[in-house]
């Protein structure tokens, strides 16, 4: 999963969602390890600084918590993360009802270009 | 105590009747990337060659680890001029050896390295070589030290965009949490994801000084919108 960053919002709010997003993808699994932040830095083409920070902002909502000399671990907590998941969930969907109502669709023609996809998908 | 590692204070430069730096004050502190933008003419390679005492203030001053710009400030600062001053007839392993000798603070292995991701022979002359790799080279010289400060005027100016992918890298790969890197460009779009801070100058004055993601959370845009925006002609 490659980091996408968008030039027009801060970059370490971008960094905490990506994170959170990798968490809930099972990519970071809980009671997992993460990498350093350099490492992380690097991969996503950060600075340094910037990582630390969004790593800082994980930490105290308690997705992240660092074990001292051994890291920094995801929480294994299921229920934190099935809250961040729920959460994601809810803002991506809202994003794309927003993108739906300026296209001018109505929630019932939305709700049924849904399911004629979904249906479409199965079938393939 | 101070955590500063370059000051300046009201620091001028003219050149006859023209201010190419005008009353610049600034504190950068250990640890950051630091980019120093503004369009041609504004007074950054000025500014950057007054931090490395090539030139010498008409006003003001300039101090680096609270030393004034001389021999001692030398073993502090990595710099990278805008000009290749390297000999053409040196091979890079000459280089490699030449800077070891030069610097205590260079690291062999880690430039060696760096020829070597490069997939340059060491063995090969810098007169074979075409310009984007003379500056490849260049740079990979002075990040090799192990400086608390390095200033880099342009280290993106001359490279294609995969050759510029490479350059952050190495920046970042060697970047270490006590050193600062202050670099100038005008190439902003490219860099502004690797910079902390961020130091616009126009005319020789320091028109705004913020971190990246303040600009972006007060702006709401990107750093290099803002710089089209500021600087429009």
């Amino acid at each position: 999963m490659p980091w996408e960053l968008d030039s027009d919002r801060p970059i370490y709010t971008q960094l905490m969602e990506q994170i959170e997003l990798k968490v809930c993808a099972g990519l970071y699994p809980p009671g997992g390890r993460l990498p350093p932040v350099r490492e992380l830095a690097r991969e996503a083409a950060v600075n340094p600084n910037t990582m630390q920070r969004a790593l800082a902002g994980l930490e105290e909502s308690g997705l992240l918590y660092t074990r001292r000399t051994s890291g920094r671990f995801v929480t294994e907590n299921q229920d934190m993360i099935r809250a961040v998941k729920s959460r994601l969930v809810r803002e991506h969907t809202r994003d794309f009802l927003n993108k739906m109502g300026r296209l001018g669709f109505t929630h019932p023609e939305i709700l049924e270009a849904v399911s004629s996809l979904m249906e479409e998908n199965k079938n393939e | 105590m101070n955590n500063a590692i370059l000051k300046c204070e009201n620091l001028t430069k003219k050149f006859g009747p023209v201010t190419a730096v005008d009353g610049v004050t600034l504190s950068i502190p250990r640890g950051r990337i630091v980019g120093l933008l503004g369009p041609n003419a504004s007074g950054k390679t000025t500014l950057l060659k007054l931090c490395n005492r090539l030139l010498t203030p008409t006003a003001g001053q300039v101090s680096i680890a609270g030393h004034a710009p001389g021999v001692e400030t030398k073993k502090l600062v990595s710099y990278l001029p805008e000009k290749h001053y390297l000999n053409e007839w040196m091979r890079a392993a000459d280089l490699i050896e030449f800077f070891g000798d030069f610097y205590p603070d260079f690291n062999r292995e880690r430039a060696y390295r760096m020829l070597e991701k490069l997939a340059l022979n060491p063995r090969d002359r810098l007169k074979t070589m075409s310009r984007g790799t003379k500056e490849k080279i260049q740079l990979s010289l002075v990040m090799s030290r192990e400086a608390p400060l390095y200033l880099l005027d342009e280290p993106i100016g001359g490279v294609d965009p995969a050759a510029r992918d490479y350059i952050l890298n190495i920046i970042l790969e060697n970047y270490n949490p006590r050193s600062t890197i202050l670099l100038s460009t005008h190439l902003i779009a490219d860099i502004e994801r690797i910079l902390d801070h961020i130091i616009f100058i126009r005319e020789g004055r320091v028109v705004l000084n913020k971190t990246v993601d303040e600009i972006r959370a007060e702006s709401g845009q990107s750093v290099d919108s803002l710089f089209r925006e500021v600087f429009k002609c």
